[in-house]
């Protein structure tokens, strides 16, 4: 079960941002291609080009499901149209062994006005099936699709549900040893990404070669075992999904702007620093586990004389969704003293219970009862190393059972 | 197990193995092109009142205007064997599936950019299921020429039994200058837009309204022009005249069908790189 069916070697796709250079280009390839001339040794960037995919390098084996991740226009769907044969590389290889199911355009090549029965059998021969096939295979794809009244009706009709559901029905019919998934599990009500997940796991343990691209970690949690995320077409990195799931939320924070390094806010008289944060034997850690326990110790300074008042502590996280945890810790007597007078604010946490990402933490002193915001130590980064294939932002440690009556 | 290598390399660089290729692709093609093609009959006319008499109402109104032309003495059309009415609804007909073809290679594909940018099929399929959609048109508008040509008092000879093949060398004719055109047409609109209008000239240049003139300048036009012998031919076969220019008909489908070869191939090589510029 260990026969790679995908094998992507330096693999580069250049586009071009101008219209008109574009097709000037098409028109230059196209005469180095009918000329015989063209090779990976003239991919040169031209004037306005860019790679759009730049040396990508992976494996994927029977049985094996591999996540494309990273942000939007960082080329996951150019390289998949490659794998797709849609477009030729400008560089290196591509080597796909078995028959390739793509389940990309869900539906493309239905037309409007004809009914869903007619657009069923367009939409199966063009995966290949023969007008035998898809009349032996109509009934499962009309229950599959849940479609059975509306089948007479012109897919115009439909709402874009429908749509899909008819699409992925007459899609589903295939047994590709390899199979190409673009956003698909975006669309559709619940029931309908049940089904898809189910013909997803039926195709993986038949030992189908995968490749899904989506935004939702969700899904390339459930599905992948490895993960290859790129940027501006360049590849970041590579291997198990759990260490390129993380990279790549790690990245995402910087790129919503999280990341700037510790600010300190001052108020009247009280300063105070970028925070340390420690485990519970006080050493000084940047990247923890979700259920370790930690201190995060504040140093402050007196800028000015204080008198013993009442204070309270704001704690705040925030990680890439925005808060994540925010409250105002019970007041208690700070002591205050003398200009110059130094020390530390000391929050315990048992554990971060964060499944896992960059986590901004924030500290913030204000005077009790009255409100005043004295000081403020905003962003102090902190990064929960992943350690399960759970998803969301909580890492929690569920048990489960069964009650018969 | 079927192993796909995709590299840069050009796809023509390996000449030997394309016919294969080819013969594979279009087996491939077959169903889809036949689905292709009902889709599109059927949608094309499901929307419409008249239905298939669109298929017949461009060259039934040029017929008309013709007709009308020539009765007003507007223009002087030299005598023909047959009557006029005929011979400019035959030329008419017999055109219009010409011009039908050279048109389909581009707007077929065009058609099909949503599916090409994002789909993996044989592409022979979209140029297949064209040609299947001129030939289904063309039964239709045959069946309804050879009423009108009785009725006009041309009885047609034994000779009709070979108009099939006629009208299929029209149709392959056509394909070829279509799919000539159609690499540069997917870049750039200009063919297209261009199309109608140098279509339009040509018919002028061609014994569909006009016969061959009698001498001068223009007629050596009409006999360089290679339709010249396509559609007098397919008209007198049908109209059962001894098919003049019969040899000139011979030479033009030798040449149709050694350049439909290369143009497929070349039809072929191009797709990936135009797809790479419908989207890109």
């Amino acid at each position: 079960m260990d026969e790679v069916l995908i094998k992507v070697e330096n693999v580069s796709k250049k586009f071009c941002r101008d219209l008109k250079k574009s097709l000037w280009y098409g028109v230059r390839d196209l005469t180095m291609e009918l000329s015989r001339q063209r090779d990976s040794a003239k991919a040169q960037l031209r004037s306005d080009e860019f790679w759009a995919v730049n040396n990508i390098s992976f494996e994927v084996r029977r049985g094996q499901c591999l996540g494309l991740i990273g942000p939007n226009g960082s080329g996951k769907t150019t390289l998949l149209r490659m794998l797709n044969g849609l477009i030729k590389p400008d560089t290196g290889r591509i080597t796909m062994r078995g028959r390739v199911g793509a389940l990309i355009a869900l539906g493309a090549g239905f037309n409007p006005v004809l009914t869903g029965r007619e657009n069923v059998y367009v939409a199966g021969a063009v995966l290949g099936l023969t007008t035998e096939e898809i009349d032996r295979k109509y009934e499962d794809i009309v229950a599959f699709a849940e479609l059975a009244e509306f089948m007479a009706t012109p897919v115009q009709n439909y709402s874009s549900g429908m749509h899909v559901r008819l699409g992925f029905a007459v899609a589903a019919q295939m047994e590709p040893d390899i199979l190409l998934l673009d956003e698909i599990l975006a669309v559709g009500d619940a029931r309908f990404q049940i089904k898809c997940i189910n013909v997803i796991r039926r195709l993986q343990h038949n030992g189908a070669a995968i490749i899904i691209v989506s935004h939702n970690m969700v899904n390339i949690m459930r599905f992948c075992d490895i993960g290859v995320y790129i940027r501006n077409g360049e590849l970041l990195q590579s291997g198990g999904i759990l260490n390129v799931s993380s990279k790549y939320r790690e990245d995402i924070e910087v790129a919503s702007g999280h990341h700037t390094p510790s600010g300190v806010h001052s108020g009247s008289g009280l300063v105070v620093g970028a925070a340390r944060i420690t485990d519970d034997e006080g050493k000084q850690v940047s990247r923890i586990h979700p259920t370790q326990p930690i201190r995060i110790h504040v140093p402050y300074e007196l800028e000015a004389d204080m008198a013993q008042r009442q204070v309270a502590i704001g704690f705040g996280i925030i990680d890439y969704d925005g808060m994540f945890y925010q409250s105002e810790l019970e007041p208690q007597v700070f002591r205050g003293g003398q200009k110059g007078d130094s020390g530390h604010f000391i929050i315990e946490l048992d554990q971060m219970l964060a499944a896992s990402g960059s986590l901004l933490i924030g500290v913030s002193v204000w005077s009790h009862p009255d409100g005043e915001l004295l000081a403020w130590s905003r962003e102090n980064r902190l990064t929960i190393q992943q350690v399960s294939k759970n998803n969301g932002r909580v890492e929690l440690s569920p048990r489960w059972s069964v009650d018969y009556r | 197990m079927k192993t796909t290598i995709y590299s840069p390399e050009s796809s023509l660089r390996d000449l030997a193995s394309i016919p294969r290729k080819i013969i594979n692709d279009i087996k491939m093609a077959r169903t889809l092109a036949w689905q292709l093609a009902l889709r599109d009959v059927r949608a094309q006319y499901r929307q419409t009142m008249l239905g298939f008499v669109w298929v017949l109402l461009p060259a039934l109104a040029n017929t008309a205007i013709w007709l009308f032309i020539q009765s007003t003495g507007i223009v002087t059309v030299q005598a023909t064997e047959l009557p006029y009415a005929a011979y400019v609804f035959a030329g008419t007909i017999l055109w219009s599936v010409l011009s039908d073809a050279v048109n389909a290679p581009i707007e077929q594909t065009n058609a099909a950019k949503p599916m090409l940018a994002k789909i993996n099929f044989p592409h022979e399929a979209i140029i297949l299921s064209g040609i299947y959609q001129i030939g289904f048109n063309a039964t239709i508008k045959v069946f309804v020429l050879l009423v009108a040509v009785v009725m006009l008092g041309v009885v047609p000879g034994w000779s009709v039994l070979f108009f099939p093949l006629v009208l299929m060398s029209l149709i392959m004719a056509g394909t070829t200058v279509g799919l000539l055109l159609a690499p540069i047409g997917m870049l750039y609109t200009d063919i297209s837009k261009g199309l109608p209008l140098v279509m339009q000239f040509f018919m002028y240049l061609t014994p569909v309204v006009f016969t061959v003139p009698a001498e001068g300048l223009a007629r050596q036009v009409f006999l360089l022009n290679p339709a010249t012998p396509l559609i007098t031919v397919a008209r007198d076969v049908l109209t059962g005249y001894p098919p003049e220019m019969l040899s000139a008909f011979f030479a033009v489908n030798l040449g149709v069908l050694l350049a439909i070869v290369v143009m497929w191939v070349i039809y072929r090589a191009a797709m990936p790189i135009l797809i790479e510029r419908m989207s890109a």
